[in-house]
């Protein structure tokens, strides 16, 4: 395994996932972004730029927080989670909104658009649109509407427009189909900022070079507060950009176990769950190929976590590489244990993903695998609703 | 196999007209009325049938083609039916063309999908989310089972890039009149003569138009100036009507004489 082959995809692939299953009509417009996004990252000016933006006005960087009563629980355990829930708008999601939005604006694309499942994502790119003055619109599936609507009230009050999908499982897969019809479409005057590590490259790349401050910070923050690495990095799956962010900066600690948890909803046998790279197949979906929920005949399959954010039946393609070389270990987490350890979790109020321990046991880490699924599914944030939660009793 | 490959090339040239493609979904409204509509449309002076194999997640479809994509697999249709479909409608003699999504093809296993649609006498395949990058082994299969591989132009298409697309065309070569997906449109954009006209550079294949396109007044525009237009969206929403566009590709023939 070497860095290179993790960290920079080779003709917009991860491995074998990856590439670029997108009509013709997005081919020119891809190749810019892929131009376009690798002279910014090497341009000191917009690193600044996006540094300062991080500072004040995402609140980078989020701080470690560790849990001790509930590392008591599971016999002494070091748990300490990322708190990405500290950032503007209450997810990792603006990260990539506030990157994405400064690209847009040195590509000189003044019309935002963007998909969204829980209505983290939508939240965050509404607010960096209202933020540069960019027109935004946002797609999002009647379903999560329904189940989501503080954050469709949100996302009009910082106007941008939410246009409901009736279409399919009318849930986040169909937003984004939606929203890559509107990309095909106005592709001339608008950029599309996809939320998570998902669509055709370079977007699993970017996003993830968005996102990867998580982990840089992270690690540095265990580091000076431990004098060493965390055993165990555990972090929730739906696309994957939350769990891209951390694990990239500890893809070549190789004593660091990486542990990424997807959604098994009512249990992968039943299929009713979200969980692609624990029970889908590789296929193409949204552009990219990579593990996904399918039929025999390639058809998207709908899905169910009890969690809107993971409501997903495709994944990131570098999650379906480090998944192949075995880097990282995938396991799927029952809505009832998720819900389980949300009650835990309530009544200690540690919340929040991605979580990284320190001297676990085998069995303690299954422990805290719930533990990372609740934390980044329900009980981080995802609302600001449950931002009053996390004043209470500690 | 070398006439049997040239068959769609022919049937699609001009010659003082514009030839006319129609689009159907296989399965839509259900699999017994699709091939019956399939064959009506075979027989109505058409150029070429174009058979939708139907697909969960059609980037490239507009809602009508997506709707009957959705009623066809509500049907139960299936790859191998859809092939079924092809293969009935094939007999009446018109050139058939499917046009699917990749995934489908990959999972059913590309390269059986290339021997199958051989067997069934399709004569070519399109895939709108395939782009020339992306397109081996897939196109390799195809070609090697004596099938033509349409590729896509698209009005954001840089000129360079279209002489590659031409070079992957084998039979005609299908131009995107608008940016964005299927569906009827009131009028074509401006700029189109200039685009048909810069494909035309690149290639001695048929070069087809569509996208958008449904009335009388789109086939005068477009005549002599390519060679042939398909017509998908105006069709299909008379088959989810009830009726099986017959009258509608009629209507168009007489604007394209």
């Amino acid at each position: 395994m070497n860095r290179a082959a993790l960290t920079h995809p080779v003709d917009g692939r991860f491995g074998a996932f990856g590439g670029q299953y997108v009509p013709e009509t997005l081919m020119s417009a891809l190749h810019e972004l892929e131009d376009m996004w690798h002279e910014a990252k090497a341009d000191p000016q917009f690193q600044l730029e996006l540094a300062g933006h991080r500072r004040a006005f995402i609140g980078r960087p989020t701080p470690i927080y560790a849990a001790t009563r509930l590392s008591e629980q599971f016999g002494g355990t070091h748990i300490h989670f990322k708190r990405e829930d500290l950032c503007h708008t209450g997810a990792h999601k603006l990260n990539n909104a506030v990157g994405q939005a400064l690209l847009a604006i040195r590509m000189g694309k003044r019309r935002i658009i963007a998909e969204t499942g829980a209505g983290q994502h939508g939240v965050a790119t509404a607010t960096v649109c209202a933020r540069f003055g960019l027109d935004c619109t946002v797609y999002m599936g009647t379903e999560d509407m329904r189940r989501q609507s503080m954050n469709v009230r949100r996302m009009k009050l910082l106007g941008a427009e939410v246009v409901e999908v009736k279409s399919g499982s009318k849930t986040l897969k169909d937003a984004t189909t939606e929203a890559i019809r509107d990309w095909v479409t106005n592709v001339r005057t608008t950029h599309y900022i996809i939320g998570s590590v998902v669509g055709p490259h370079p977007y699993p790349e970017m996003v993830r070079d968005l996102q990867r401050v998580i982990g840089d910070e992270a690690r540095e923050q265990y580091l000076s507060l431990d004098g060493k690495l965390p055993d165990v990095v555990v972090a929730c799956v739906g696309g994957g950009s939350n769990a891209i962010g951390i694990f990239t900066a500890f893809i070549d600690d190789r004593d660091v176990a990486l542990v990424g948890v997807e959604a098994a909803g009512k249990g992968i046998r039943t299929g009713q769950h979200a969980a692609s790279l624990v029970g889908g197949r590789p296929g193409v979906l949204h552009g990219s190929y990579t593990y996904v929920l399918q039929d025999g005949d390639g058809q998207i399959l709908p899905t169910h976590s009890i969690s809107a954010g993971l409501d997903y039946p495709g994944v990131g393609p570098e999650h379906a590489f480090l998944r192949d070389i075995e880097r990282v270990e995938y396991v799927g987490v029952t809505d009832q244990e998720a819900l389980a350890a949300f009650k835990l979790l309530t009544a200690m109020p540690s919340r929040n993903w991605p979580i990284s321990i320190s001297s676990a046991t085998r069995n303690e880490i299954r422990s805290c695998r719930v533990v990372a699924m609740a934390g980044s599914s329900l009980f981080s944030p995802r609302t600001r609703g449950f931002a009053v939660t996390s004043r209470g009793p500690l | 196999m070398v006439a049997e490959r040239l068959r769609l090339e022919k049937a699609l040239r001009a010659d003082g007209d514009l030839k006319l493609v129609a689009y159907m979904m296989a399965g839509h409204p259900n699999r017994k009325r699709s091939i019956e509509v399939g064959k009506r449309l075979a027989g109505s002076g058409i150029a070429a049938l174009e058979v939708g194999i139907p697909h969960s997640d059609p980037l490239a479809d507009g809602p009508v083609i997506q709707r009957a994509g959705q009623a066809a697999l509500a049907n139960g249709m299936t790859v191998e039916g859809a092939l079924e479909v092809a293969k009935a409608v094939a007999t009446e003699g018109v050139p058939v063309v499917l046009m699917t999504y990749i995934n489908p093809v990959l999972q059913h296993d590309p390269r059986k999908f290339a021997a199958e649609s051989a067997q069934a006498g399709v004569a070519g395949v399109i895939v709108p989310d395939l782009p020339i990058e992306e397109a081996e082994p897939v196109a390799g299969w195809l070609r090697a089972a004596s099938l033509d591989t349409i590729f896509m132009v698209a009005p954001t298409t840089p000129p360079d890039r279209m002489a590659t697309i031409c070079s992957h065309s084998s039979g005609f070569v299908y131009c995107v009149t608008v940016t964005g997906i299927t569906g009827v449109r009131k009028e074509l954009p401006e700029g189109m003569s200039d685009l048909f006209a810069e494909v035309k550079k690149h290639t001695p294949l048929p070069v087809a138009a569509g996208f958008g396109i449904s009335r009388q007044e789109h086939m005068k525009a477009l005549r002599g100036k390519l060679d042939a237009a398909v017509v998908g969206s105006a069709i299909v929403d008379e088959i989810e009507r009830g009726g099986d566009g017959v009258a509608l590709v009629r209507e168009l023939l007489k604007a394209c004489r």
